[in-house]
C-alpha cells in the first residue's frame, strides 16, 4: 500500500537532521499561517497560483530561487563549519549525513536556484525587450514553472521524509546504482530534477517561439536587446541539451527501479556512458547559466555608462560561438577516467578555445566603461567585481585544460574553488545585477542603494575569503567532498574558508534587509517615470509596475538601443491609436498538475506504483481537458485600456 | 515626431499556417506559431532517440554471455511492425487530406484506420517482448538487452501516446467538428506520427537489420 514508505523515513536518525526538517516544516507552516491571518489565499490563488501572465511567473520563480538560494546556502555553511570543526575535533556531523549535505547543495544551487533565478529573470523580461505582450504559450509556461516548483518540493520534502542522495549533484553509478545506495536518496535526485527538466525544456521552447515569432514590428534580429540574444542562445542549448539530462536520469532510474544494466558494472553494462550522456547536458548548462548573465552584464554595462554597448555585432558572434562549442567539451569533465590521450588533447583544445570569445565578452564590457560616464551605482558593481574575479576563474580553468595538470588537480578543493569561481561570479554576481536593474521595473519602487552596497561587498569579499583558499588547500593536497580532516596544517585556511561563508551569510542577511528597507521607504524610492536608469531598451518606455498587457500601442522599432535614439531624436516608438487588446486567461489547469507531479514524483520515490500511476492518468486527464479549450483568451477594450494608461501619472502614453 | 502607419504591425501576422489558410490573418499566424514550437519539440525529442541509439550502440557487444542481437531478432516481425506503422503514416496524409477538403465522416475513417494500424504495431511489439522475456531475454539480463529495451519501448511509449492522441482528436472532430483548432491540433498530431516513422526506421536499420544480417 505504501510501497517502501514507513515511519523509519522519518528524520529521527539524528538531531542535526531532525532539526532541518523541523525548519523546513516550520517554515510551511508559518507561511500557512500568514497568509491565512492577511486572508491573502483569494489572492494568491487569483493573482499568482492560477496566473498566465509572465511578469507574475517570472517573480514566482524569483521567489523560489531565492528560498532555495536560502536553503543551498545553510548546506554551504554546515560543510564549511564541519571542516572546521573536525580538524580539532570529530565534528558534528556523521559522513553519510555531510554527503547528503553536499548532494543536495550542488542540485539545489544549480537546479532550483540558478536555474529558476534565471528563468525568473527571462520570463520578466523578454517579451517586454522585444515589445511583446506574453511569451508565445503563456499556459505552456505557467507548466513550466509548476514542474520546476514540484521538483523543488521533491527537494524540500527529502529533508523530512527519507534522506537525499549521497551521490553528489552528478549522480555517478556505479555508487549512484542500486547496490551501493538502496535507499531513496538517488531516487528524490533523480526524480526532482526530471521534473524541473521537463519544464525547462518547454521554456526554452516557448523562449525561442517568442523571439522568433513576436517581435515587436521593424525589429530585426540584428536590432534585439543583447539580452534577448543570450536568451536565444541559451534556449537553443536548453533545447539541445536537456533530453540528455532526460537520458541519462530517465536510464539511471530504470537500471535502480528494474534492475537493468546500461550504467552498471557487471553483466555488460557501462558507466562511462553515464559519464558522457550526464556531461553532454552538464556541460553546456554552464552556458545555459552563463549567457543570460552576460546578457545582463552587457545591458547594465551599457545603460550605466550611458553609451551604446561596444561591439554589439560581435558580442553577438562571441555569444553564438559559445553556444556551438559548449556542447563540444563537456568530456573535460572526466579526463582522469581513463580516455585516451588523443581524446582528452582534443578535449583540453576545444576547452581553452573557448576562453576566446568569452575574453572578447569581458574586453567589450570594459571598453564600453572606456570613456562613458559611468554611474557608481550598485548595479554595476556586480559587473566590476565579476570582471575582477571572473577573470581569476577563467584562468584556473585554462589550467584544468591542460590535462596532466588536470590529473593532480582533479578531486581535490582546486576544483571546487574553480567551478564556484565562474558559477558565483559568472552567473549568481550577474543575476543580482539584473535583480538590482529590474527590480523597479516589476514593482514600480527602487530596492535600497546603501544596502545593496552593503550586500555587494558581503558576496564579494565573502567570495574571495570563503574560495581562495580553496585552491591553496587543493594545490597542498586537500580532497574535495571530505567530511572530516585530519591535518592541522588545513586549519588556518580552513578557518579563513568559513569567515567568507560568514561574510556570504551577512550578504544574504542584508538582502532580506534590504527588501524589508526598501518596501518600507517605497514612497520614497517610487518610480514614476517607468524609467529610473535612463535605459535604452523597451522594457523602459512602459510604466512601472507594467500594467498586465505590457505595451499599450505597438511600439516600432529598427535599431539597436532603439529606446536610446528615440529619445536623443525626440521620436515616438508608439504606433498608432490605442487597440482592443486580447489576453490570455487565468487556469489553475498549470498549478494542478504540477501538484500532481509532485505526488507522481513522490510516489515514484517510494514506490508506490497504484498512487503514480493514478497521478499520471490525472495529468493526462488534466491535458485532455485543457486540450478541449478553444477560447482561452479575453479582451481589453481600447476604452479601458486609455483609463489604464491614464491612471499612470507622469508616463507619457 | 515621426508617424509610423500601423500597417508596419500587420508586417508579423502575415504569415501562414503550413496547412495553408485556416482562418484569419491572425488566427493563422497563432496556428502558425504553435506549429513551430511543435517542430522544436520533435527536435529535442529527437535527441532524446539519439542518446538512446548512442548508448545501444555502445552497450550492443556487453551481452554478459547473454545472447546477440542476431539470435533473438526476428526479420519477419520486424518487418511486420514496420509495415504497420508505415502505412499508418500513409491513411494519416488522408486523414489529413479528408480533414482539409472538409469530409468530417471520412476523415474519422481514416483515423480508425490509422488507429488500428498503430494498435496493430504496439500489440506486434509486446508480443516480441514478451517472448524475448519468456526466454529470459529480459532487460535485466545484460547492458545490451537493456539499452534495447529502453530504445524500443521508448519508441512504443511515443506510438502509445500518439494513439491516446488520436482518440483525443477524433472525439473533438465528433463534437467540435472540423473547426480551426480542431485542424491546428490535427496537424501537430501528424507531425508527432509522422515522426515515429522516422524513429522507427532508424530502429530498423540500426537495431533489427544489423542484428538479422
Amino acid at each position: 500500500m505504501f510501497g517502501r514508505l514507513s515511519m523509519d523515513a522519518l528524520p529521527l536518525y539524528s538531531p542535526v537532521a531532525l532539526s532541518g526538517a523541523a525548519v523546513t516544516v516550520l517554515g510551511a507552516l508559518v507561511a500557512v499561517a500568514v497568509l491565512t491571518y492577511f486572508k491573502a489565499w483569494g489572492w494568491l490563488w487569483r493573482n499568482y497560483l492560477t496566473t498566465v501572465d509572465h511578469k507574475k511567473i517570472g517573480i514566482m520563480y524569483i521567489v523560489l530561487a531565492l528560498i532555495m538560494l536560502l536553503r543551498g546556502f545553510f548546506d554551504a555553511i554546515m560543510m564549511r563549519s564541519q571542516q572546521v570543526m573536525s580538524v580539532a575535533g570529530e565534528g558534528y556531523l556523521e559522513g553519510d549525513h555531510f554527503q547528503q549535505i553536499f548532494s543536495a547543495h550542488g542540485t539545489i544551487m544549480i537546479f532550483f536556484m540558478a536555474m529558476p533565478f534565471m528563468s525568473g529573470l527571462i520570463n520578466y523580461l523578454l517579451p517586454l525587450q522585444v515589445g511583446a505582450r506574453d511569451v508565445a504559450y503563456p499556459y505552456m509556461n505557467a507548466l513550466s514553472f509548476w514542474l520546476t516548483a514540484a521538483g523543488a518540493g521533491l527537494v524540500l520534502i527529502s529533508l523530512v521524509v527519507g534522506k537525499f542522495s549521497t551521490a553528489g549533484w552528478t549522480g555517478y553509478p556505479p555508487y549512484s546504482g542500486i547496490l551501493r545506495s538502496p535507499g531513496v536518496g538517488v531516487d528524490y535526485w533523480i526524480w526532482s530534477i526530471f521534473i524541473s527538466g521537463w519544464g525547462t525544456t518547454m521554456s526554452a521552447i516557448n523562449f525561442i517561439v517568442t523571439i522568433i515569432r513576436r517581435r515587436a514590428p521593424g525589429m530585426k534580429l540584428m536590432h534585439m536587446p543583447i539580452f534577448t540574444w543570450t536568451v536565444l542562445c541559451a534556449s537553443i542549448i536548453i533545447l539541445l541539451c536537456f533530453p540528455a539530462l532526460t537520458v541519462a536520469t530517465a536510464l539511471l532510474g530504470l537500471d535502480r527501479i528494474f534492475e537493468m544494466h546500461n550504467f552498471t558494472n557487471e553483466a555488460g553494462g557501462n558507466i562511462m556512458n553515464f559519464a558522457n550522456i550526464f556531461w553532454m547536458w552538464g556541460h553546456p548548462e554552464v552556458y545555459i547559466l552563463v549567457l543570460p548573465a552576460f546578457g545582463i552584464f552587457s545591458e547594465v554595462s551599457a545603460t550605466f555608462s550611458s553609451k551604446k554597448l561596444y561591439g554589439y555585432k560581435h558580442m553577438v558572434s562571441a555569444t553564438a560561438v559559445i553556444t556551438i562549442f559548449s556542447m563540444l567539451v563537456w568530456l573535460h569533465h572526466f579526463f582522469t577516467m581513463g580516455s585516451s590521450a588523443y581524446v582528452n588533447a582534443v578535449f583540453g583544445i576545444a576547452t581553452m578555445i573557448i576562453g576566446i570569445p568569452t575574453g572578447l565578452k569581458i574586453f567589450n564590457w570594459m571598453f564600453t566603461m572606456y570613456r562613458g560616464k559611468v554611474r557608481f551605482h550598485s548595479t554595476i558593481y556586480w559587473l566590476l567585481g565579476f570582471i575582477v574575479l571572473f577573470v581569476i576563474g577563467g584562468a584556473t580553468g585554462v589550467m584544468h585544460a591542460i590535462v596532466p595538470v588536470d590529473y593532480n588537480l582533479h578531486n581535490t578543493t582546486f576544483l571546487v574553488a574553480h567551478f564556484h569561481n565562474m558559477i558565483i561570479p559568472g552567473v549568481l554576481f550577474g543575476y543580482l545585477a539584473g535583480y538590482n536593474y529590474w527590480f523597479p521595473k516589476a514593482f514600480g519602487f527602487q530596492l535600497d542603494e546603501k544596502w545593496g552596497k552593503r550586500i555587494f561587498w558581503g558576496w564579494f569579499l565573502g567570495f574571495i575569503c570563503a574560495f581562495m583558499p580553496l585552491y591553496a588547500l587543493g594545490l597542498m593536497g586537500l580532497p574535495r567532498r571530505t567530511a572530516e580532516i585530519y591535518d592541522p596544517s588545513f586549519m588556518p585556511l580552513l578557518v579563513v574558508a568559513f569567515i567568507g561563508a560568514c561574510l556570504v551569510l551577512f550578504a544574504i542577511i542584508g538582502m532580506l534587509i534590504q527588501l524589508y528597507v526598501s518596501i518600507k521607504n517605497r514612497d520614497k524610492l517610487r518610480d514614476t517615470t517607468g524609467d529610473p536608469w535612463d535605459g535604452r531598451t523597451l522594457e523602459w518606455t512602459i510604466p512601472s509596475p507594467p500594467p498586465e498587457f505590457n505595451f499599450a500601442r505597438v511600439p516600432y522599432i529598427d535599431e539597436i538601443d532603439g529606446y536610446a535614439e528615440a529619445k536623443r531624436k525626440g521620436e515616438s516608438l508608439k504606433l498608432g491609436p490605442y487597440e482592443d487588446i486580447e489576453m490570455p486567461k487565468s487556469t489553475p489547469i498549470a498549478f494542478i498538475i504540477g501538484v500532481i507531479s509532485f505526488v507522481a514524483g513522490f510516489a515514484a520515490v517510494w514506490q508506490i506504483w497504484w498512487l503514480f500511476f493514478v497521478s499520471l492518468v490525472a495529468i493526462l486527464a488534466a491535458t485532455i481537458v485543457r486540450s478541449y479549450n478553444d477560447h482561452d483568451e479575453y479582451e481589453i477594450t481600447a476604452e479601458e485600456v486609455k483609463e489604464i494608461m491614464e491612471s499612470h501619472q507622469g508616463v507619457s502614453s | 515626431m515621426t508617424e509610423i502607419t500601423a500597417s508596419n504591425a500587420q508586417e508579423i501576422e502575415d504569415k501562414e499556417h503550413p496547412m495553408g489558410n485556416l482562418g484569419t490573418p491572425a488566427s493563422n499566424a497563432k496556428h502558425g506559431e504553435r506549429a513551430l514550437g511543435f517542430w522544436f519539440y520533435l527536435m529535442s525529442d529527437s535527441i532524446i532517440f539519439a542518446l538512446l541509439f548512442a548508448n545501444y550502440e555502445v552497450l550492443i557487444n556487453g551481452v554478459a554471455d547473454g545472447p546477440r542481437a542476431n539470435e533473438i531478432f526476428e526479420i519477419g516481425r520486424a518487418a511486420q511492425e514496420t509495415a504497420l506503422l508505415l502505412l499508418s503514416s500513409f491513411t494519416f496524409g488522408m486523414i489529413t487530406i479528408s480533414a482539409l477538403s472538409g469530409k468530417r465522416n471520412l476523415a474519422l475513417i481514416w483515423l480508425v484506420v490509422t488507429f488500428i494500424l498503430g494498435a496493430g504495431f504496439i500489440v506486434l511489439e509486446l508480443l516480441e517482448f514478451k517472448e524475448l522475456i519468456d526466454d529470459g531475454h529480459g532487460p535485466q539480463r545484460s547492458g545490451f538487452l537493456s539499452s534495447f529495451f529502453a530504445l524500443v519501448a521508448t519508441h512504443g511509449l511515443h506510438v502509445l501516446f500518439g494513439l491516446i492522441m488520436l482518440a483525443v482528436i477524433a472525439a473533438q472532430m465528433l463534437s467540435k467538428g472540423l473547426t480551426e483548432p480542431v485542424l491546428s491540433r490535427l496537424y501537430r498530431v501528424g507531425l508527432f506520427w509522422h515522426f515515429l516513422d522516422l524513429i522507427w526506421i532508424g530502429i530498423f536499420s540500426i537495431v533489427y537489420l544489423p542484428g538479422i544480417l
